[in-house]
């Protein structure tokens, strides 16, 4: 319980999940706790802003006062509290008491998911024949090869290359878990977006029409397209 | 003999669903079919208006489902064309009061006695319009030369696709000639091509239209509209018969024209 105050920014972690944020309560006196608490909630309130979240304060006992200040501390940024874990008889009382779900959906939050890295030329591509139209989308762990037009509004998100023989005008991820030396190439290469591994770009606002197949890697830090007759 | 079901839809809203499904259904009655329209647009009922229908409703579709009426009961006779009827969408309820398999009941109660069933479908890929495309046996997909129509008239094409409804037709509406040629709306050309659909009609825009949507009397009636003419010839179309596209008269100077005319 000595913690130093210029510790205290371990004290508080938040993090997004799928079941909303999730705002773990490390050890500290309460009011430090609560403080930081406020602080960090309000510096980014606008992103947090309409969301709920849940707390997890584990073995620390908690009154009802305690939680309701907490509660207010958080409606006050925004967002809704609506459950909280904690081990202590004390608290679980008080959550009772109050109406609050006691346990997150899923008890341990394990990291998100992350899909296997497989090297580039040992994975399986998925080819996809006819026209990928506004709203349709194909997320693959591989390659994807589309043998028809990528409309706008449409999205491809592949882990390896994305290979498009018509013309491709919608959104594109290849290497998406992280290999930034994916390809993407297409007849006529016109994403309103493109994404290879960690990089973005997106094309100029009048660019013009390439009449020739082109093709998009990661070069020097940035996503570059060339005309395939030239890289070849 | 087992009516055709078509329904009319767009996913985006404004682009001439309900004027398309009224002067289908009265083009098509003008070649001598029994045609009956319904307005799927639950809560928010339109093509009674635009068929100058709007006084005569007792009873609706949501009535029909419900067994508050026979389904006869509810159909309109037209007050010019003696095979058209119009089933009327309830005003006061929502698209939740019907469901997409009781669409596909009622339509098949009505397809003995007709031969087009025409389905105004709202706005929306919701179960609006899950109701209104559920009974189509064919789907007309309107839009018109606007990025956001076409890329909405994409996603349905898209909906429809996976449906495994057939390929649905496409009507361009309100495009405007001139606009085309100085480069300012989307040509026909340019739609077709995102969409990779077959082409039913374009529609050209015409003040006309407004003009008859509040009158209660679809332009297809009138002899003299361009729009009018568009709008039979699609029905013509859709009855299997091979009419060309109008040539579509662009305007401008008598320089622009006689430069088209050289570059033939």
């Amino acid at each position: 319980m000595s913690q130093e105050q210029n510790e205290k920014t371990d004290a508080i972690t938040i993090r997004g999940t799928s079941d909303g944020l999730v705002i773990t309560l490390g050890e500290g006196p309460f009011g430090a706790i609560l403080s930081e608490m406020k602080e960090r909630l309000e510096s980014k309130a606008s992103f947090f802003l309409g969301g709920r979240v849940a707390l997890r304060v584990g073995d620390r006992p908690l009154s009802v006062e305690q939680l309701q200040a907490l509660g207010q501390a958080i409606q006050e940024c925004g967002v809704t509290l609506w459950a909280v874990e904690g081990d202590h008889p004390t608290t679980q009382l008080a959550v009772d008491e109050l109406g609050l779900e006691t346990h997150l959906r899923s008890s341990t939050l394990p990291p998100p998911p992350q899909p296997e890295k497989i090297p580039r030329e040992e994975m399986v591509g998925v080819v996809v024949r006819g026209t990928l139209r506004s709203g349709q989308a194909v997320n693959h762990a591989g390659h994807v090869i589309i043998i028809g037009d990528v409309n706008p509004g449409a999205e491809i998100v592949a882990s390896g290359d994305v290979i498009v023989w018509g013309k491709l005008r919608g959104i594109v991820h290849a290497g998406a878990i992280g290999d930034e030396g994916a390809v993407v190439c297409a007849l006529q290469l016109v994403p309103s977006q493109i994404r290879i591994g960690s990089h973005i770009a997106r094309p100029p606002d009048r660019g013009r029409l390439p009449k020739d197949p082109e093709i998009a890697s990661v070069q020097d830090g940035g996503i570059v397209v060339e005309r395939w007759e030239k890289k070849r | 003999m087992s009516a055709t079901v078509i329904t009319v839809t767009s996913g985006k809203g404004g682009v001439g669903k309900t004027t398309t499904a009224a002067n289908l259904s009265v083009s098509l009655a003008m070649l001598g079919q029994r045609v009956v329209a319904i307005d799927a647009d639950i809560g928010l009922r339109n093509l009674d208006v635009v068929m100058g229908l709007e006084n005569r409703i007792v009873y609706d579709l949501v009535d029909a489902v419900e067994g508050h009426c026979r389904l006869r009961q509810t159909l309109i006779r037209d007050k010019r064309l003696s095979e058209l009827y119009l089933l009327p969408a309830a005003q006061t309820r929502d698209k939740t009061a019907v469901t997409p398999e009781q669409m596909v009941e009622l339509c098949d109660q009505l397809r003995p006695d007709f031969d087009f069933i025409l389905v105004d479908s709202p706005a929306g890929i919701e179960q609006g319009y899950r109701n209104a495309v559920a009974p189509a046996d064919r789907v007309l997909i309107v839009t018109t030369p606007e990025v956001s129509a076409v890329r909405d008239a994409d996603r349905i094409v898209g909906l429809i696709e996976a449906d495994l409804k057939g390929p649905p037709s496409l009507i361009i509406n309100r495009l405007n000639p001139e606009m085309v040629q100085r480069g300012q709306m989307l040509s026909m050309d340019d739609v077709v091509e995102i969409l990779a659909i077959d082409l039913i009609g374009i529609v050209p825009e015409d003040k006309e239209i407004i003009i008859s949507s509040n009158r209660g009397n679809p332009v297809a009636l009138d002899g003299k509209s361009a729009a009018g003419l568009a709008f039979r010839n699609i029905a013509g179309r859709i009855m299997g018969q091979d009419i060309a596209f109008m040539p579509l008269k662009g305007g401008g100077s008598v320089f622009d024209r006689l430069a088209r005319f050289i570059r033939g």
